[in-house]
């Protein structure tokens, strides 16, 4: 099934009547995901686009058997969102919502600690555009119709670096089997390494693109799980070798604070951990379809 | 967001960390009023600005009459003050503290951030202050004594202690420094700072008296997210501080950043934004700017967003670039086409539209008439906007 989701997924919307949930809500449904209903306190009873609207999320994931949620509740009260889905027992939940404190963050995470490693919830980011395994379904606010269903596993903290990632392979003929957004905050719900593990043992995918970014330590992470036990090829790039030291770049997250943390630095740890990395933002998919070139020349004709 | 040195001394000293007397003063007179009022017989004048390297840029002056307090003062009102962190042009002065000097027997080094790796808030203390920590981590990071604070626990006392006996703090003033350590800690998590320093954290001489600990300088800077729980925070920001291009586009809920080139950009996304800049700068140019519009920018947003990069008299050329995903290509197309008409845009602009409505956005333009350059690429984009504004530099008659 690719990682994450796939088309049997039952998906439950957490501010699903407010005008962005709904939005893309409808947008979901249209490309295929199960949407069963949605969550927003105090409109309990009411449906929206032919699903049911609950009070809380342990009454929706008992009503509908959901198993996954996106989140689209406003910052302050996102975090909140996020624990009553890990405690109505949900095990994916994608948070979309930019501008969510740290410290709720951290609080978001240590709260997710309470639950055993294997019935924790998945959280990928906030501050994401979501994961979609094309041809399957979406869960998330990207444009369905530029991913082409196919072998390449797609992580990235960027959303649009991530379509344009997705156009470019599918200019070249070449689909991707799950693309999952991480986030650009600095307190995420998984890293790179976490989304490695899961498409280095799915068996629909043959190569894996990471999409990072300036600051913090979660791509040199990745890097070294890579090097240590990954035995698919993974390519990948690093936007921000223009950015200034000390600055901000749009994403909370992306800046560079500390040693390692610059584009220039990450460039570098990958490609001592074996990593392809592309030279530019626009031969991601050149880059991608070489290497997997050279994989069929050193396999061989079967 | 970053306030202010007397700011962040009146928020720690609120939370029970000790600061030397002093006070804020607008203007010579009141700096020569607020000494007396202090009493003793040596003063501190410092520049409040924000950015770090100040007493090495003569921003930081010990005085030992009224009448040279006057004297500095006089000089460091309305002058820029250059240090290594402020950038060339400089930050305004127009804000002085006037502070009570200090007996010093010992610097220390105290601060608090967030631990991203761990997931943590992490102290950090250092037997060696009023050095650059940045300097001090890279050059002997064993000088450095790491704290990971579990956010729900809080900074425990045994792990202020243990801090105390590390930075060798005499045995009697270990109660004190338990209390400093947990304040500031307090202090950050409930205002929800995103870095706390004491720098340096001092003991005082004991030839006037008991040695206690006091905090010599202090740097607050606070999530930019979390200002919405934080109005008394929030009112502290200071635009005098800050770049006028970024208040600007700050002011109408844009993400700018302001850089040194002369192309200007527009782009949705954080991460295509900085891939943008790095793409102009391995074609050879120079970005003005990062950014971002976001998702779901409307025509009057695009044309607001014009605005702030036209408002960089060092622009030559620009590139819009949007892959939309929740955006609308139509509607960014729309906003250019509008910005054409409201603004005199005397400069070149190349238009890369991918993703959503991408077509009739296309059409938009093409329909317009209008001398807008189009690229289907990022790369081509990039190359497109790079030779228009070396070709304005040989017209203005600058050397490309």
């Amino acid at each position: 099934m690719a990682i994450l989701l796939d088309a049997q997924t039952k998906v439950l919307v957490q501010g699903f009547t407010g005008r962005i949930g709904s939005f893309h809500a409808e947008e979901m449904i249209a490309y295929g995901t199960r949407v069963v209903g949605g969550v927003t306190p105090g409109r309990g009873g009411q449906s929206l686009l032919g699903r049911p609207v609950f009070n809380t999320m342990k009454e929706a994931v008992v009503a509908t058997g959901a198993t996954a949620s996106i989140v689209f509740v406003p910052p302050p009260f996102a975090a909140d969102a996020i624990m009553e889905a890990a405690d109505a027992g949900i095990d994916y939940c994608v948070c979309i919502t930019d501008g969510i404190p740290t410290q709720d963050m951290m609080r978001v995470k240590r709260y997710m600690r309470r639950y055993r490693a294997e019935s924790r919830m998945r959280l990928t980011g906030p501050n994401c555009a979501g994961t979609i395994t094309p041809g399957a379904a979406l869960l998330g606010i990207m444009p369905g119709h530029i991913y082409l269903p196919g072998r390449i596993g797609i992580i990235g903290r960027s959303g649009t670096l991530g379509y344009e990632a997705a156009s470019q392979l599918k200019a070249l003929g070449i689909g991707v089997s799950t693309s999952v957004g991480i986030g650009g905050d600095p307190v995420n719900g998984s890293s790179f390494r976490d989304i490695l593990e899961l498409f280095e043992a799915d068996e629909d995918t043959d190569a894996v693109v990471m999409i990072g970014e300036i600051g913090g330590g979660q791509e040199a992470e990745g890097a070294a799980y890579v090097r240590d036990h990954m035995t698919k090829p993974v390519i990948a790039y690093i936007a921000g070798l223009a950015a200034p030291k000390g600055r901000r770049m749009g994403h909370a997250g992306a800046i560079v604070s500390a040693a390692g943390e610059s584009a220039q630095e990450k460039v570098e740890i990958l490609q001592s951990c074996g990593i392809t990395v592309a030279p530019n933002p626009s031969s991601m998919g050149v880059t991608v379809a070489e290497v997997l070139a050279r994989r069929m020349d050193a396999v061989g004709p079967r | 967001m970053d306030v202010h040195e007397y700011q962040a001394k009146e928020l720690l000293a609120r939370y029970g960390v000790p600061i030397p007397r002093g006070g804020v003063v607008y203007s010579p007179e009141q700096a020569t009023y607020r000494a007396k009022e202090l009493g003793g017989s040596a003063w501190v004048v410092k520049a409040q600005v924000h950015a770090g390297g100040r007493g090495e840029a003569g921003g930081v002056k010990v005085c030992t009459t009224d009448r040279e307090v006057n004297e500095v003062a006089n000089q460091m009102f309305g002058s820029r003050l250059v240090t290594r962190q402020s950038g060339p042009e400089g930050k305004l002065v127009y804000r002085l503290y006037v502070e009570e000097a200090s007996r010093i027997q010992r610097e220390l080094y105290f601060g608090i951030v967030v631990d991203r790796s761990t997931e943590r808030i992490m102290v950090v203390g250092s037997r060696e202050g009023g050095v650059e920590i940045e300097e001090l981590a890279e050059l002997r990071p064993e000088a450095l004594v790491r704290i990971s604070v579990e956010p729900a626990l809080g900074f425990l006392e045994f792990q202020a202690r243990e801090l105390a006996f590390a930075l060798d703090i005499p045995y009697e003033l270990v109660p004190q420094a338990v209390h400093v350590f947990r304040s500031a800690y307090r202090a950050f998590r409930d205002l929800d700072a995103a870095m706390v320093e004491i720098n340096p954290l001092v003991i005082t001489d004991s030839s006037a008296g008991a040695s206690e600990l006091v905090a010599l300088d202090a740097k607050m800077s606070f999530d930019d997210n979390a200002l919405f729980r934080h109005l008394e925070i929030a009112e502290l920001r200071d635009r005098s501080q800050e770049d006028a291009r970024e208040s600007h586009a700050a002011d109408r809920g844009l993400a700018y950043v302001g850089l040194d080139g002369d192309i200007g950009c527009m782009i949705n996304g954080a991460g295509l934004a900085m891939a943008t800049l790095d793409m102009i700068q391995l074609a050879g140019g120079a970005p003005a700017n990062f950014l971002d519009i976001g998702g779901g920018a409307s025509p009057d947003r695009v044309l607001k967003a014009f605005r702030a990069v036209l408002n960089d008299q060092n622009v030559t050329a620009m590139l819009v670039n949007i892959f939309a995903g929740i955006n609308r290509c139509d509607w960014v197309a729309q906003g250019v086409v509008d910005a054409f008409a409201a603004i005199d845009v005397r400069i070149p602009v190349v238009v890369r539209l991918a993703g959503t409505h991408v077509e009739e956005g296309r059409a938009i333009i093409a329909a317009s008439g209008l001398p807008i350059l189009t690229a289907d690429t990022l790369a081509e984009a990039a190359e497109l906007v790079v030779t228009a504004a070396r070709r304005e530099k040989v017209l203005d008659g600058h050397p490309a």
